[in-house]
């Protein structure tokens, strides 16, 4: 469940570092507003792993309190904002997946989990247009937008094959009807990845990127930075409310 | 005497803070109201997961029932079934319109790339010559348009199913 989590809480906290920042107005908006969905995600699921860990922490102690071994979130999440094209294109590549997963986790034998994905499926499915569409008409674009886009495909593709990794945890989870085989999840991300690039004149790479170890919480360099604001506030001042 | 009809009617008053023109009857957010033992159940459900007036709807309603003298209350709230934009009530759609908020209007599947924007008619000059600006705006649960005769730029809240 923290894979789940992180993976929202992470990529939910660079994306608001995009307030104030965004390229247009409503983009600042779009991308600000796609970040509050994630980490409303990352709440409800954190909110739930506390109460299944039973050990008197909430979900604020969660997500605020954790160090960076403890967090289980892809690597891919925790990459730098970049240009527009950089965030566009990871996000594309992780709300393809998360949609899958979400279709399949609706249908889960944890009725609280289903009921997190069913919720948090029809946002996806909206963030998934809004990503979808931009990387179509940044390649179709002008020459300059089609080369930062294809350029952050090529240095973003090495962490897509880590959102299809799987150890003994997902294992045990998937014999009980938790979760779906994550791994038979690749087949269909790949098809809509390639349909969706070659509509925007974009080429598809050929490699098939690596297993990064974020699953594991052995992270980027990039994480420890990310973590350094997102807790600072809490380190400084335990407790703290506003 | 308490009963869930005159909890009903007290807690029905409590308004959206993002959206005070609407109260969280109209928005379809009050799901239900149930007695456990001594307690009074209210249930609610977020519109979006990350929808910040979540809180503040849960002590407004505290604070109306207990300026009632009711305090052995607790808010409940579940995600499923999630909320979708058709439990908002035709009334709430009337308010929203009046207040300059477009109200949902039918969707094409939202799974096709680059579909056709949804017909939304201005809320000011009823112009159905409208264009959308952004698919997202002021709030999770809105986007932004704006009308191409009378040029009004206003919300429009979008059809979640």
């Amino acid at each position: 469940m923290l894979r789940l989590g992180d993976d929202s809480l992470i990529l939910g906290q660079r994306l608001s570092e995009w307030c104030g920042h965004g390229p247009i107005l409503e983009e600042d908006i779009a991308l600000t507003n796609t970040a509050l969905d994630l980490i409303g995600q990352a709440t409800n699921i954190y909110t739930y792993a506390a109460e299944v860990q039973g050990e008197n922490k909430d979900a604020d102690a969660l997500a605020f309190l954790r160090l960076e071994h403890e967090y289980f979130n892809a690597i891919l999440t925790e990459q730098p904002n970049g240009n527009f094209a950089d965030t566009i294109v990871r996000q594309f590549f992780f709300d393809t997946y998360r949609k899958l997963l979400w279709e399949q986790l609706v249908h889960s034998s944890d009725a609280r989990l289903a009921a997190i994905a069913e919720k948090s499926l029809k946002e996806t499915r909206y963030h998934f247009k809004h990503s979808a569409e931009w990387v179509i008409r940044l390649g179709d674009g002008t020459e300059d937008s089609n080369e930062r886009t294809q350029l952050a495909i090529h240095s973003l593709w090495r962490y897509t094959e880590e959102l299809f990794y799987t150890d003994d945890t997902e294992e045990a989870l998937q014999a009980l009807g938790v979760i779906p085989a994550i791994q038979s999840l690749r087949k269909p991300w790949l098809e809509t990845v390639e349909k969706v690039l070659l509509q925007g004149t974009l080429i598809v790479p050929e490699d098939k990127g690596y297993f990064g170890k974020g699953r594991q919480g052995m992270h980027s360099e990039n994480m420890g930075f990310l973590l350094a604001q997102l807790q600072y506030m809490q380190r400084a001042y335990p407790n703290m409310q506003w | 005497m308490v009963t869930v009809d005159s909890i009903d009617a007290i807690v029905s008053n409590v308004h959206d803070p993002e959206v005070p023109v609407l109260t969280i009857k109209d928005l379809g957010i009050l799901r239900s109201i149930s007695q456990k033992d001594d307690i009074w159940v209210v249930e609610i459900t977020p519109t979006y997961s990350g929808c910040p007036a979540m809180k503040t709807i849960e002590s407004e309603i505290k604070e109306a029932l207990l300026s009632k003298g009711i305090s052995n209350v607790e808010i409940v709230s579940s995600l499923s079934p999630a909320w979708t934009t058709d439990w908002l009530s035709e009334e709430g759609k009337r308010k929203l319109e009046a207040y300059g908020i477009a109200p949902p209007v039918d969707e094409v599947d939202k799974s096709v790339l680059f579909s056709k924007d949804p017909i939304v008619p201005c809320p000011l000059c009823k112009s159905k010559h409208t264009k959308m600006i952004s698919q997202f705006s002021s709030t999770a649960c809105k986007a932004h348009f704006q009308c191409q005769d009378c040029l009004e730029p206003f919300d429009y809240f979008k059809c979640l199913r």
